[in-house]
Parts: C-alpha cells; structure tokens; sequence
C-alpha cells in the first residue's frame, strides 16, 4: 500500500535528520532526569504521610515524570517543524504524490520513536536510583506514553499550521504547560491537594495518564485508573491525530 | 494540444472576519510545449493562483486542468505530472543536495537505485557536482536555486511551474536560469513562470498573460501586446518653470504624428508616430520656444507600456 510505503520512508528520513542533530532529544531528558536526581530525594519525608500513594517517593514520581517527559518532547517537536513550513519543505512534499496520511504518520512514528527511546533512559536512571516497579506495569505504562505523545505531538504540529510562527506558538506552549504539569500531579501527588484542585485535575486528561501509569508501576492491573487512563488517552491520540491528519491536508495557508 | 486550462479561477481567503479576495477570476490557457510567462505586480494574485495549480490550495470557485486531468477531482494524477519551485524553494537544509534530490526521486515513486542514479543525473546537468555532498543550508543563492530546480525536474514533469525562479538572483546566476529554462523546453517541457520582470518575459516567454489585482487583464505573445500599443515613446526631461508644461503642450498641440502627451514635474511623455523622424521636429520646436532640453529618451513600446495601457499603472511604480 503506497501509505505505508511513503510513511515507511517518511519516517526513516526524519529518524535520520533527528539522529543527526539530536540536541532537542538530549536537552528533551535533561528536564526530567534533573527533577528526578534532585527533586526526588525531596519527596523522601513526605512519602509516608497520610495520602502519598502507595509505591514510596521514586515510584510515584518517576510515571509522573513519564508523563511530563511525554507533554513537553513531544511540544518541542514543533519548533523544527515550523523552520520547515518556512522553508518551504512541507509545501514541496504536497506537490509530489506522497500520500497525505503518510506525511503526518511518517513524523508521528518518528516522535513516538524517539519518546520511547527517551522514557527508556528516564526509567534507567530512575532503576539506578532505587526504583523497584512492577516490570510487566512499566511496559504497559510505556504504551500510555506513546498514546500521550500522539495526541501532542499531533496537536502541536495542527496548532503550528494554524499559528505559523514560533514566537506565538512558544507564548501559547508557556501559558499551558505550567498549570498542566501542575494539575497532572505529576511533581507533588493530587491526593496531597485540596477539595478544588483535586476537582479541576479532574477534567486534565493528564492526571488520568499520571493516574493511569502509577498504578501499573505498582503492579495494579485491575485498578479502575487503568483503563480510564487507557480510554482517556486513547480517545483523545486518536481525536488528535484527526485534527492532524485534516490540517495536514487542508495545508499550508 | 493545450496542457493547461483555468476557468475562471478565484481564491479568496477570510483575515480577521474579512474577506481578501486574492484572485478574482483567472482564465486562461497554456499550449504544450511553450513557455508561459504570468506577469503581474506584487500582491496581484501569482502565487496563489500557482498554488492552486499544483494543488496546494482549493480554489473559492472555477475550474482548472492539467493534460486534460480535472485539478481537483484528480489531483493525484495531477501531482505527477507536474514539477514545481515555490518562491521559497523548499530543499532541506540539513541535507545535502544528493539526499535532497534522492529523497524526491523517493517520492515519486522511484526505487531507491532509480533515485540515486537520477540525482546523479540532474547533479551533472546542473553543475552541482561539486558541492553535492554539502548541507544544503550551505549554498550560496543561485546554487541554491539550482538545487531547488533540479528538485522540481525528478521526475521529469511534462510541465514546470516557477514561482519567481530569478527574483533576488545575480545576473549572472539569472543567465544561467534562462539558459537552463531554455533547454528544458527543447527537450519538450512546458514552461509556467511568474516573474515581475518585463525584459524576463519579453526575452523567455513565447506567449503571456498580465494578471493585475486578481484578473487577466491580457494575454498574448510579446509581439502581440506590443503591437496594441500606437506608437513610439519620447520622454523629454525638462528645465521645468511652474508653466513649462502647459506651454510645451501648446506647442506641440497643433502637431499630427503626436497621440498623446503627459507632463509632470520632471518630464513630458509623448506617444507618437514613428519617433525617429518625430524627434528632430519635436526637439526643433521646443528649442524656438527657448525651453531647454536636458535628456531625452526615445523608446520602443514595451511590456510596460502594455501594462500601463491595460492597468492605466506602471508595472514598476506598482511594484513598489
Ligand atoms: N494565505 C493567505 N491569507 C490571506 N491573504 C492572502 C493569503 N495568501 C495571499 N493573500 C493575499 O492575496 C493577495 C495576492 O497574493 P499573492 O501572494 O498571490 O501575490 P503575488 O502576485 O504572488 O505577489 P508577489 O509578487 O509579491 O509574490 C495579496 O493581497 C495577499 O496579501
Ligand atoms: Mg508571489
């Protein structure tokens, strides 16, 4: 089938190009192994208070960090993508008979690739550091990762052909992330919260990633967070993907 | 056999709640085998009517075929036959000219030895053998206009669409393009280029149309348009006092070979008859009238003429 051909060598030029200069992989983890080296020990004391889940200070927040590493790589992608729509890149491959599907899954596979690549190093470190989880729940939470990464990375690439411009996409990146990151308990646990954060978090799809991915690290497949985590993220990576795939299509004004 | 035909096409897209009609309707047609020159000032709707040519954007209403294909029903068929260099260009920075032009090759279809052959190919025909393995993003402009050439002729398209393939060149990368744009029409492609210049299309462009504020306002070949303008063109420059138009005006009033005469505060525009023989009489009565001459300028009517008495503007004051 041509889709899979063109996305089969879509994605093997953009694996190549990332590879070639990964420094926006690299800075990518940096974040979230600093959190995890120098904010972890932090959460030591308050593991054993009443309402810190279960699973100690390194198990909760390393699927925290999982997640965060998913929000924020996969926002950045956008910034390469942009320098591309302004050269010219992506009109020139609308004019060849590249199958449209292919021009956003061949980069979506790339993203989910390198996230994967990069939640493998994090959750490395976070063994070295003590963390004893449940090997069978990281590998599913690994799938909730990848979920997470479709539905921003392909909104981050339908929001840059509506903005086209990286100054007004960095400005709208840094009014969302922090109250996203924050309400995801990723840093500090919601159970920790009062009543009305706890309500707010309750429509950020992200806490159910978060949710989601804490269970399984601590083994508990059956934990109703799971398939809510599964659906929410499910649902909305494919809604997004969508979106993609339209503007994609619609192109380049 | 026409290659290329619009019925009225229009595009007019929605800023902030109001409605910027960008084309307002294009018609027109191309013959096989030539090359076509779409001249028009800035903002005057070339690039968005070529980007509905190649399918990057729906039009508001019209119609347009490629070879007889229905742009839009059937644009996939339509994009393989068709090469295109945008304004921008499009090669890939990061990658160098080989991968650039490999990888295109990828994208219609060839299979990967196909491809590297090719590049090989088009590296050679367009003197880009030297500098093949650098990054692109390395190049100076008119090699970089090279690499974007050879992107739009891979898959050797029965027709080229060029947006600008000269603006911001040096003369003498400018050369080579013709030179090159000549060629790839004897071998049999057809041509579609915008351009802002009028010697460009006078030089390069076997027939033309003039778009101006999102219509055609004619189309032809060069020699065609010209011969719709009467006349030669004689611009004198003046010592101007505050009446020495309208006294120059008087003077020559009274004379048959002149058409028309326009003055502002610099010079006289007068449209005439055989101009050579028109000159000396001319010159001759200003001088009896001691108004002193300081240039004058005799030309032949040219594109900018044909634009000025379609559009009642200068090409190149409204290119500004
Ligand atoms: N995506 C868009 N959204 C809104 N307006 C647009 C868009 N693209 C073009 N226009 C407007 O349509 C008009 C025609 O633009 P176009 O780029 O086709 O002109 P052009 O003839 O190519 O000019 P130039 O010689 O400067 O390249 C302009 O007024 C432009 O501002
Ligand atoms: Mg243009």
């Amino acid at each position: 089938m041509q889709s899979l051909r063109d996305t089969w060598l879509l994605f093997n030029h953009y694996l190549t190009m990332t590879m070639r200069n990964p420094v926006m992989v690299i800075v990518g983890l940096f974040q979230p192994i600093v959190q995890l080296l120098l904010f972890a020990p932090l959460l030591e004391p308050i593991a054993n208070t009443e309402g810190f889940p279960e699973g100690g200070s390194i198990g909760v927040f390393t699927p925290g960090l999982l997640v965060m590493l998913g929000i924020t790589g996969s926002l950045f992608v956008v910034f390469g993508f942009i320098a591309e729509l302004r050269a010219g890149v992506l009109e020139r491959m609308r004019v060849t008979p590249l199958s449209r599907l292919a021009l956003v899954l061949g980069r979506l596979l790339r993203d989910v690739v390198m996230l994967l690549l990069q939640a493998t190093v994090l959750v490395g470190v976070a063994w070295l550091m003590g963390l004893r989880a449940d090997p069978a729940g990281v590998a599913l939470s690994m799938l909730i990762v990848v979920l997470l990464g479709l539905l921003v990375s392909s909104c981050s690439y339908a929001v840059a052909l509506i903005l086209q411009d990286e100054n007004a996409v960095a400005s709208v990146l840094n009014f969302l992330i922090l109250p996203i990151l924050l309400l995801s308990g990723i840093t500090l646990p919601l159970t920790l919260a009062p009543n009305w954060i706890q309500n707010v978090a309750g429509v950020n799809p992200f806490a159910y990633a978060v949710d989601a991915s804490r269970a399984l690290f601590i083994g508990q497949f059956s934990n109703p967070a799971v398939w809510q985590g599964y659906l929410v993220m499910g649902v909305l990576a494919f809604l997004g993907v969508f979106w993609a795939v339209r503007s994609f299509r619609q192109g380049v004004a | 056999m026409i290659i290329l035909e619009t019925k009225e096409l229009a595009k007019s897209f929605r800023v902030r709640g109001r409605l910027v009609e960008a084309v307002k309707g294009v018609t027109m047609s191309v013959q096989a085998g030539e090359i076509f020159g779409f001249l028009g000032p800035n903002g005057a709707g070339k690039t968005t009517t070529m980007r509905m040519l190649t399918t990057l954007l729906k039009p508001s209403s019209g119609q347009a075929t490629i070879a007889g294909i229905d742009l839009f029903t059937n644009s996939r068929q339509v994009r393989e036959k068709i090469g295109y260099v945008s304004q921008a260009g499009g090669a890939e920075g990061a990658s160098t000219a080989r991968e650039n032009l490999i990888l295109q090759g990828r994208f219609y279809g060839l299979s990967l030895p196909d491809a590297v052959a090719r590049a090989k190919e088009l590296l050679a025909a367009l003197d880009l053998e030297q500098i093949a393995d650098r990054p692109s993003s390395s190049y100076s402009g008119g090699q970089r206009r090279r690499l974007d050439l050879a992107l739009g002729m891979v898959h050797k398209p029965k027709l080229l669409l060029l947006d600008e393939p000269t603006a911001a060149l040096d003369p003498q990368s400018r050369a080579w393009l013709w030179t090159e744009v000549r060629r790839l029409n004897a071998e049999g492609t057809t041509v579609f280029m915008t351009t802002h210049y009028l010697d460009e299309a006078d030089a390069l462009c076997q027939r033309l149309a003039i778009i101006d504020d999102g219509r055609i306002v004619v189309e032809g070949t060069p020699d065609d348009l010209k011969r719709q303008i009467v006349g030669d063109t004689i611009t004198l420059g003046l010592q101007f006092q505050p009446e020495t138009g309208q006294q120059v005006q008087a003077l020559l009033q009274e004379q048959s070979y002149i058409h028309s005469l326009e003055y502002d505060e610099q010079a006289v525009r007068l449209v005439v008859d055989r101009g050579a023989e028109a000159l000396p009489k001319i010159l001759r009565l200003i001088d009896d009238a001691n108004v002193h001459v300081q240039t004058v300028e005799l030309s032949r009517p040219s594109l900018d003429d044909v634009f000025l008495k379609q559009t009642g503007r200068s090409l190149r004051e409204s290119a500004n």
